[in-house]
C-alpha cells in the first residue's frame, strides 16, 4: 500500500469512526427506549442508502478528468476539513463544549420517550429518528470516501475502511452496550480535519497545475506542518481569549 | 420556502456550513494558485499560506 493509498485509509477510518460513534448514540437511545427492531431496520435502510449513494456516484467521480477531478476534491476536502479542524481546536482550546455521547443519549432518549406510541409492527419514530441520524451522520463520510477514493481510483479501499470503522465501531457497542462515551472523539476529529485539510491542500494545488517539490513526499511535510500550526493556534486560543475579546 | 429553496438550503449548510468566509477564501486561493501556476511562476507555497491564514481567521471570528 502507497503512502497516499495508507493515508486515504487512515482518514476514511478515523471519519467514519467519529461519525459512527455519534450515529450509533443515536440508534441507541430510541432503540433502548422504544423498539430494538425498528432502530436497527432504520440504521440499515440508512446504511443501504449510503452504499447505493457511493455505488452510484463513484464511476461518476472517477470517470471526471484528472485536474478537474482534482480541483473539486481538493476544494471539497479543504472546506470539509477546515470546518472539522476549527471545530476541533475551538474544543481543545476549551472555547467550545466537548460533544459528550452520554448527554447526547440522555436527550435522544427523553425525547423518544416523550413520543406517542402507534399500534403497528414497526415503530416509525424508532425507525425515522434511527435511518435519519444515521444518513445525516454517515452522508459527510459518503462524500469523502468518493471524494478520497475517486481521486485515487480506490474507491473500494475507501469504502472497505469505512466498513471497517463501522464494525468495529458496533462491535464496542455491542460489547458495552452503551454510548461510546469514552472514545476520545474531539482528538479523533482534530486528526480527520488535519489529514482532510492536508490532502485537500495537496490535491487541490495539484488540479490547479502545481508541481509539489519532492512530489509526494511533500504531503508528509503538509500534514506534519499543519499539525504543528494546529498545536500552536491550541496554544495561542488558550493564552489570548481575553485578547481576542478585547480586540473585536 | 419551495421545496428547492430548502433543498439548496441544506446543500449550502452541508457543504459550507456556518462559515461561508473560508469556503469562499478556499475557491479564491485555488484561483490565485492556478493564475500564478497558468504563468509559469512558482506557486505551491500559495495554499499552505492561504490555509493557514484562513484558518486563523476563522478561529478569531469563532473566538470573539
Amino acid at each position: 500500500m502507497s503512502g497516499p493509498e495508507l493515508g486515504l485509509a487512515v482518514s476514511v477510518f478515523l471519519a467514519c469512526a467519529v461519525e459512527a460513534v455519534e450515529a450509533l448514540t443515536i440508534v441507541l437511545a430510541v432503540g433502548a427506549t422504544r423498539s430494538w427492531s425498528s432502530a436497527l431496520y432504520g440504521a440499515g435502510a440508512a446504511v443501504i442508502v449510503l452504499a447505493a449513494v457511493i455505488a452510484g456516484l463513484g464511476p461518476a467521480v472517477t470517470a471526471l478528468p484528472i485536474h478537474a477531478l482534482r480541483v473539486g476534491v481538493g476544494a471539497l476536502l479543504l472546506v470539509f476539513g477546515l470546518q472539522w479542524l476549527r471545530k476541533a481546536l475551538l474544543r481543545a482550546a476549551h472555547l467550545k463544549a466537548l460533544h459528550d455521547e452520554t448527554a447526547a443519549f440522555e436527550a435522544e432518549a427523553a425525547a423518544a420517550r416523550g413520543h406517542a406510541r402507534g399500534v403497528a409492527r414497526i415503530d416509525s419514530y424508532a425507525f425515522a429518528v434511527s435511518f435519519k441520524g444515521v444518513l445525516l451522520e454517515g452522508l459527510e463520510v459518503a462524500v469523502i470516501v468518493l471524494t478520497f477514493g475517486g481521486n485515487q481510483h480506490r474507491i473500494g479501499l475507501a469504502a472497505a475502511a469505512a466498513g471497517a470503522a463501522i464494525i468495529v465501531v458496533v462491535a464496542a457497542g455491542v460489547a458495552v452496550r452503551a454510548p461510546l462515551a469514552r472514545v476520545p472523539e474531539n482528538t479523533l476529529k482534530l486528526v480527520v480535519g488535519v489529514m482532510l485539510t492536508s490532502f485537500g491542500m495537496f490535491w487541490g494545488a495539484e488540479g490547479a497545475g502545481v508541481s509539489w517539490p519532492g512530489a509526494d513526499a511533500a504531503l508528509l511535510v503538509i500534514i506534519a506542518g499543519l499539525a504543528l500550526a494546529s498545536a500552536v493556534m491550541v496554544a495561542w486560543l488558550r493564552r489570548a481569549p481575553q485578547a481576542l475579546s478585547e480586540a473585536a | 420556502m419551495s421545496s428547492l429553496a430548502t433543498a439548496a438550503r441544506a446543500v449550502w449548510d452541508f457543504i459550507v456550513g456556518d462559515d461561508w468566509a473560508t469556503a469562499v477564501g478556499v475557491l479564491a486561493a485555488l484561483g490565485i494558485t492556478a493564475l500564478i501556476a497558468g504563468a509559469g511562476a512558482v506557486a505551491w507555497w500559495v495554499m499552505p499560506v492561504a490555509v493557514l491564514g484562513l484558518l486563523a481567521l476563522s478561529l478569531r471570528r469563532a473566538a470573539r
